[in-house]
Formats: C-alpha cells, structure tokens, sequence
C-alpha cells in the first residue's frame, strides 16, 4: 500500500479517490441516549469524518438521541468526556442539517430551547418523507 | 424504503418509533428480524398496531429467526415470511434501507 | 448489485454479527458482490484472533474470515473503535485490516446499498 495511512481518512489518496464526484444523501441516525452507551460518542465520529468527503449529510434524532443533544451536560463527576460541545462545532464542517422529531421531544417534555445546537424540528411525517430521500442511511 | 427492526417490543420501544415513523411512508415495507419477530406473533399486545399499518406499508417478518423462536405456528395473518434471500431481495428492491437499532 | 455491511456488534453477545452473516452469505448466493463490511463498535472483536468458543457452536471469527477469502470481501476494522477496546494487529486475526472511518463512508459511496446490523 503506497498511500499514507492516516487515522481520519482511512488510508484513502483523494487524489486518486474513485468516488470523487458521486454525491449521496447520507442520513446518521440517533436514537440513543448519550453516555449510558457508546453509540452516541461514536456516531459523532463518523459524522466528523463523513465532512472529507463532500457528501450530502444530515443527522436525525429522535427517541432518546433528542438527549445527545440538550443543553447543561456536565460529566466531571461521572469522569466520562463531555462530547456535547462537539454538536456545536459541526457547523464548522458545513454540517448544517440537524433533523429532530417533534414526537421525541414532546415525550421527553423537551423544547427546542431545551438544545444546545440549531435545529430542525419536524413531525414524524416529515421525518419519514426525510428519511425516505436519503441514498445511505446509517444507524447506530 | 425499507425498514428493518430487530428488536422485541416487548424490550424497548423501537418498533413504536419504527411504526410512527414508517407508518407514514408510502411504498414502505418493514421487516421484522432477530428478537422482534415476537411482534409478528398472533395475540401479542403489538398485533393490532402492526394490523394498522398493513394497509399502507408491507409487513414482513424473516422466517429463520420466526422458527428459531418456535412462533412459526403463530403468525398474523397478512405478514409475509421470508428468509435471507427474500431479505436481500428486499433491500435491493427498495431504494434505501434503515436499520432501527 | 453491491452491499455494503455494517457490523456494529461482537461476536455471541448479539444476534447482528449473525445476521449479518447470514446475509452476506445470501447476498452472494444471489450473485450480487459483497465489496466491504465495516466493523464499528463492539464489532471490532469479530476480529479477534483470540477466540475459542465451544467446539460445537458455530465459529464466528472463522466463518468470516472464510467467506471473505472466498468472495474476496474487504474486512475493515476502525482504528478508533478497535483500538479503545483492545484490538491491535498483534491480535487481529487474519483477513481482517485496520482502517480509519473513511472506509465506512467510502463503501457508502460506492456501494448499492449500505446494511447495518447492531443492536
């Protein structure tokens, strides 16, 4: 293998990327709450590398992934890293589309003022027309 | 697209989210697998929510994961057994495919 | 057609990594080409070259390895998963590499279809 192995691409030589040029709808779907999982911490991961390759990224919460995203986090106490501020830098990565299901936060008794990060909020319809678009849809 | 849940609803709520949200996709179709085959079971608390979407989206169930449990004897009528060829027949049918983890 | 997997679970302690199999398997009966499975999260351990289940259960490591060797299957490991939980290439069995998330969106990219199995 010729190609610099790096940990953020994969290995992979843009130059030569076969890819390049194809563009998909890749929706990240979160439904779990954070730190009582993993799952959250790394979905965020995949997202963060997904902005390298100039697709069409979205993210989706409902359930219990409404909680990834509420404001006053503070993990010092259960000595876990606090990756909630991390929502807030995808814009920084042209990650703009954050879609949460309006069902969601109403079960939780949260608001949109509740979230720590500019979102859509949508109804279950809107979300499954959403969802029904996507080319790539990946859960965790 | 294609909805695949693998979870028992007796666990969690995920075939809830699945069926709110799917239940409003056109042309969708869910497919029952793993431990949320028990779904598909006649006279569980589930079967006439899953009977509500039927109209609208198809409800399949996967046939090895139904008789690994023993519900083979036991499955609403109208939800469609297939097995893991009828499964990624599925996928490549539809557009698109979510897994509700 | 091509598949794409994604495995987001170990070996026994869910049902995922079986369907994912499974699936796999089935995929590639149909004659449809089964390029990259992704293993992420707790999927890490399928590559394990440290298991030893019981002599009569199915052998979730080896059976991967042999599909993919003869269906020429790109195994893919994330290096950040793989490495918080303890998988290193001192104990990555064999037909499986380490690799960075970039793989998982590539295969996305390039493949027909994207299929997770987890939890």
């Amino acid at each position: 293998m010729g190609e610099e192995m790096t940990e953020a691409t994969g290995g992979i030589d843009f130059e030569d990327e076969e890819a390049s040029g194809v563009v998909k709808k890749f929706m990240f779907v979160n439904r779990k709450a954070p730190y009582g999982t993993i799952y959250a911490l790394e979905a965020l991961e995949v997202v963060l590398i997904s902005a390298a390759f100039d697709q069409d990224v979205s993210l989706a919460f409902l359930d219990d992934g409404v909680y990834q995203i509420v404001k006053g986090q503070h993990t010092k106490a259960i000595d876990v890293k606090n990756f909630s501020p991390t929502y807030r830098a995808l814009e920084g990565y042209d990650i703009e589309k954050l879609y949460v299901e309006k069902e969601s936060l109403d079960q939780r008794g949260l608001t949109e003022d509740d979230l720590l990060v500019d979102v859509q909020v949508m109804s279950s319809a809107e979300m499954a027309k959403m969802m029904a678009e996507q080319d790539v849809v990946i859960s965790f | 697209m294609l909805h695949i849940v693998n979870k028992s609803p007796f666990e969690n709520q995920t075939l809830d989210s699945c069926l709110r949200v799917a239940g409003n996709d056109n042309g969708a179709a869910i497919l029952l697998t793993e431990d949320a085959v028990y779904a598909a079971s006649k006279g569980n608390s589930n079967e006439s929510k899953i009977k509500a979407v039927m109209g609208k989206v198809k409800v399949y169930a996967l046939w090895p994961d139904v008789e690994a449990r023993g519900m083979q004897d036991r499955v609403i009528e109208g939800i469609k057994m297939v097995d893991y060829g009828g499964f990624v027949d599925l996928v490549a049918e539809h557009s698109n495919c979510q897994s509700w983890l | 057609m091509k598949f794409a997997i994604m495995v987001n679970e170990g070996v026994y302690q869910h049902q995922a990594t079986d369907s994912a199999f499974q699936f796999a398997k089935a995929a590639i009966e149909k004659g449809h080409e089964v390029p990259r499975i992704f293993f992420y999260h707790d999927g890490v351990y399928n590559a394990s070259s440290l298991t030893e289940p019981p002599q009569d259960d199915r052998n979730i490591v080896s059976r991967w390895q042999k599909l993919a060797k003869e269906h020429n299957i790109d195994m893919v490991v994330c290096i950040a998963a793989a490495l918080r939980r303890g998988i290193k290439e001192s104990n990555l069995a064999e037909g499986f590499r380490i690799s960075g998330l970039g793989q998982l969106v590539e295969a996305g990219i390039q493949a027909d279809r994207l299929v997770v199995f987890g939890d």
